[in-house]
């Protein structure tokens, strides 16, 4: 299925662009976070993280949907 | 909207109106400032980045649980994204209220909890040339414990914990 991934901050930097769309079998934002750790190296662990799907948290555990938009949140930083 | 973003600079004057009610016996505010240090190393400026999207969800949603949890009258916020320069302010929270008690509670929940809780980042520029994003370089090796440090020169005197 395609899903659509956008990073931000670290995770832009390391995966070197800002958002792409992806053909994927991964199940859950746990297995895509492995799979695309695999290929761009990012250095956060799962556990520093949360994850966004269209939008919204999301647990790792949702079975992920075509055409979802998913978002990795690396520790945040505001204020 | 109780909770936005801005690209240029926050204009204090014109926030504080929005907080106005004849039943208002005066207001709270806070501002966060960009300072010249952080953990031992010179800073010279920082760009602060924002899922925006979920960060207003999210940012909304804490002005409605401090709406929620303290007799105020109004609360809003407001946080810049992009390039700043020492001194420039990052951050604005503003609580009105009939007393002032609840409204100094109401403003610290807030801003402690967007420190927290809304997908907004910042990447340091050093005087070294180094950079970094902060809670997240210094601690890849340390997973888990991302957000325990003591950051004890916040300028809201916060811990950043879990």
């Amino acid at each position: 299925m395609q899903l659509k991934i956008q990073y931000y901050a670290l995770m832009r930097e390391q995966a070197g662009l800002s958002e792409e769309t992806i053909e994927t079998s991964s199940v859950t934002p746990a297995d895509l976070y492995g799979e695309l750790t695999a290929r761009y190296g990012f250095t956060l662990a799962r556990e520093q993280l949360k994850v966004a799907v269209n939008s919204e948290f999301s647990e790792w555990s949702r079975r992920l949907a075509a055409g979802d938009a998913v978002v990795f949140i690396p520790p945040v930083a505001g204020g | 909207m109780r909770f936005r973003f801005t690209q240029t600079a926050i204009d204090t004057a014109e926030a504080r109106r929005e907080l106005l009610d004849l039943g208002a016996g005066g207001y709270v505010s806070f501002e966060g400032w960009v300072r010249d240090h952080n953990e031992g190393q010179e800073v010279t400026r920082l760009e602060y980045e924002a899922f925006q999207e979920l960060a207003v969800k999210e940012g909304e949603r804490i002005v409605a649980d401090a709406l929620r949890r303290f007799p105020v009258k109004h609360a809003l916020c407001i946080h810049r994204v992009g390039t700043l320069g020492l001194n420039d302010m990052a951050v604005w929270v503003g609580v009105s209220s009939a007393h002032r008690g609840e409204a100094f509670e109401a403003c610290r929940f807030i801003i402690d909890e967007v420190k927290h809780r809304v997908p907004i980042w910042k990447k340091e520029h050093y005087r070294s040339g180094d950079s970094g994003w902060v809670n997240c370089e210094r601690c890849a090796a340390a997973p888990g414990h991302a957000h325990e440090h003591e950051h004890h020169d916040e300028p809201a005197a916060l811990t950043i914990h879990k």
